[in-house]
């Protein structure tokens, strides 16, 4: 018998066309190569970090034991924690009311709360830096947290827009005879709130969560004109490291933050999928 | 009275075909609207209303989109404050009440079930909220899931039921918190056909079972007719008639009730004739007078509208110089005009028919097809008899 011949793609198999074949394997080089390379190379046995020499795991614990490195990580973390949680909270806020109200002056509302989305983050840099100097002055030397203030203050304005944006995209499907059958069921406003709009909302308020924390994490520009000389976060801290050289001690606390961003959201993508939970996820048949 | 009030002769009677009527008359009606009118903007939604609800009754709110049935139902929910008038609940005042303190319960048009309940905490939900204790709870939830056939699918969560199922979880929702009045939102509206057939008769068992007050909206008017022990018709915000679902359709009030309940042929004329016991209706429309057999009281001279039902009208094979055919009942003349089949749509148990006259008017006709080989067929272009009883036209003054 002949071999069967392949069939030609069909109009919509654009997956069986090797152009775009190519162009899936470009983007997942180019996303992904680098990822993979940084981790790989915090392997590397190499003062210089471009030849590789042999496999150890001497610049992890270098890096666990540079004092200033896990400040800096510890700072981070804590930064976005409170971020996260002031984000989502003033974020939902802003669009439940949005969402449920017709006010005067709703739509500058709207408008100004996509301008932290829109400005560049450098004039977010300086203008929190003008702010912080001029405006309300952070006093300096405050113990550990409050000395992280002004930097979560900072990171709450640009991030809890983007908390808002997309919890005002779920609220878009909510459907209002729920709120409805909810109070004519003998509910008050906040118990209608709490039973039947929250759950509704929950999806959001992880995704909105998810999306503060990284952003607070991992930002660099705003970070570098609030912060102090005594508030170093860890872009700040891998960005003074890294002007000298690049070690691979900073490939491996960077492998080690990638891997801990990656299971957080793993975790939070498994929460939001929890058939259980108040996502709405289909729920196995009995 | 209710009634329509017009064109009735002594020999007719109210709604004795409807075997339903109130379970439990009281002089206090459950529900009262006194002048409710509610304004959104500049535009009336619902304009001077007032009705009479009774205790027991299934009551309907009938009428196009956009008349104000919705809204009043909202307002009875309590989630719209009517802007003037007042609505009493068992003689109190409710019209301030927030929809949590009121005693009725709503089936919303989209059921509303919660979707992150299994169908047992929905149904437990309203309990819950007025913090009835579990071993109650659990009792009057099972005992409404028994009431609408739920049994068993307690555990399923809303997105494993069907359209129907999902209704009855809302009905017991709100049956299980054993409100005053039950208020349905265009019940069966979004439900295929077969399955609509099907509630439309368990809705009425489950109201003669609970014995609870029922007020329906719906646009359907075949859907108000077979449910409802009285209807109100609406249009444009404003109460048009409020009586049985026979009355409406028999003895409308106006053109509007009379063109919304069925179809109906309208004829626009001056009363020539109105006397107790006979009147004439000459419509230029129609090329013959219309007789009836019982008076219209007080119009005459003026100008009125006599409503025929395509059913009521007679059809009969006119071949050459054929005579009129005989109407019986009306010694001041026949009710039979001539004209030809121009259309003829056969629909399985009837067909209908639209015969010109000519005056260039159409009328509509319909044939029950009682027989499998019709003896008498009617083809387009025929010319045939149009008659009708002269009990049969309502004449109608507005």
């Amino acid at each position: 018998m002949t071999k069967l011949r392949k069939s030609a793609p069909g109009p919509l198999e654009y997956l069986r066309r090797w152009q775009m074949q190519a162009w899936l394997a470009a983007v997942g080089v180019f996303l992904y190569a680098p990822l993979i390379a940084l981790m790989a190379f915090s392997f590397n046995d190499s003062r210089r970090n471009i030849v590789w020499n042999g496999f150890t795991l001497k610049y992890y614990e270098k890096a666990l034991n540079n004092d200033g490195l896990i400040e800096a990580f510890v700072n981070s973390l804590t930064i976005a924690a409170l971020c996260t949680v002031l984000s989502v909270a003033l974020g939902a806020m802003v669009a439940l009311v949005l969402w449920r109200f017709r006010f005067p002056g709703k739509t500058v509302l709207d408008g100004a709360l996509a301008l932290p989305i829109v400005v560049p983050e450098i004039c977010m840099g300086v203008a929190m830096l003008v702010f912080f100097a001029k405006v309300m002055p952070w006093p300096v030397g405050l113990p550990w947290p409050l000395n992280l203030g002004a930097i979560t203050i900072a990171h709450v304005s640009f991030s809890f827009p983007f908390v808002a944006v997309v919890v005002r995209a779920r609220m878009a499907s909510f459907n209002r005879e729920m709120e409805e059958a909810a109070r004519d069921l003998g509910a008050g406003e906040w118990r209608t709130i709490k039973d039947v709009i929250l759950p509704h909302m929950a999806p959001s308020l992880v995704a909105g969560a998810l999306l503060a924390f990284t952003l607070s994490l991992d930002d660099f520009v705003i970070t570098f004109f609030t912060a102090g000389p005594d508030t170093v976060t860890f872009p700040v801290k891998v960005y003074s490291m890294v002007r000298f050289s690049v070690t691979p001690e900073v490939n491996a606390a960077s492998t080690i933050l990638i891997v801990l961003t990656v299971i957080l959201t793993a975790v939070a993508l498994k929460l939001q999928g929890d058939p259980a939970g108040v996502a709405g996820g289909h729920g196995d048949k009995p | 009275m209710h009634r329509g009030g017009l064109g009735l002769g002594p020999g007719f009677r109210r709604d004795e075909r409807k075997k339903k009527g109130p379970r439990v008359t009281t002089n206090q009606p459950i529900i009262t609207f006194e002048n409710v009118t509610k304004r959104f903007g500049k535009m009336v939604a619902v304009d001077n209303v007032s009705l009479s609800i009774q205790e027991g009754e299934f009551f309907s709110l009938l009428g196009p989109s956009g008349c104000g049935k919705t809204t009043l139902l909202r307002m009875l929910a309590g989630f719209e404050t009517p802007t003037e008038g007042r609505i009493l609940i068992d003689g109190q005042d409710i019209s301030n009440t927030p929809p949590n303190k009121r005693p009725v319960n709503m089936v919303f048009q989209s059921y509303a079930v919660f979707p992150h309940m299994s169908v047992a905490d929905n149904v437990a939900y309203g309990l819950k909220v007025d913090r009835v204790s579990k071993a109650e709870r659990d009792k009057r939830v099972e005992e409404a899931l028994d009431l609408v056939q739920l049994h068993g699918l307690a555990l399923r969560r809303p997105d494993q039921l069907s359209g129907g199922q999902r209704q009855r979880v809302a009905l017991a929702r709100a049956l299980v918190k054993r409100p005053r009045v039950l208020l349905l939102d265009e019940p069966l509206s979004a439900l295929d056909a077969k399955l609509r057939d099907q509630m439309r008769t368990e809705l009425c068992t489950l109201q003669e079972k609970v014995g609870i007050t029922f007020i329906m909206v719906t646009h359907d008017q075949d859907e108000a007719l077979a449910l409802a022990s009285r209807c109100a018709v609406m249009n444009r915000g404003v109460l048009q008639q409020v009586a049985g679902p026979s009355d409406l359709y028999e003895f409308p009030n106006s053109r509007f009730v009379a063109d919304f309940i069925g179809s109906v042929n309208l004829f626009e004329g001056v009363l020539a004739v109105d006397e107790p016991s006979h009147a004439v209706v000459k419509s230029p429309d129609l090329d013959c007078d219309i007789f009836l057999d019982h008076g219209v009281t007080g119009a005459r001279g003026g100008t009125v509208w006599a409503a025929l039902r395509p059913e009521k009208i007679e059809l009969h094979k006119r071949p050459d110089g054929a005579p009129p055919p005989n109407m019986g009942d009306c010694p001041l003349g026949q009710n039979a005009v001539a004209g030809v089949i121009k259309h003829e749509a056969y629909l399985g148990g009837q067909s209908v028919y639209e015969v010109e006259i000519k005056s260039g008017r159409r009328i509509k006709v319909v044939r029950q097809n009682l027989t499998r080989w019709d003896q008498e067929d009617f083809k387009l272009g025929e010319a045939v008899w149009l008659g009708w009883h002269a009990c049969s036209p309502a004449v109608l003054l507005s």
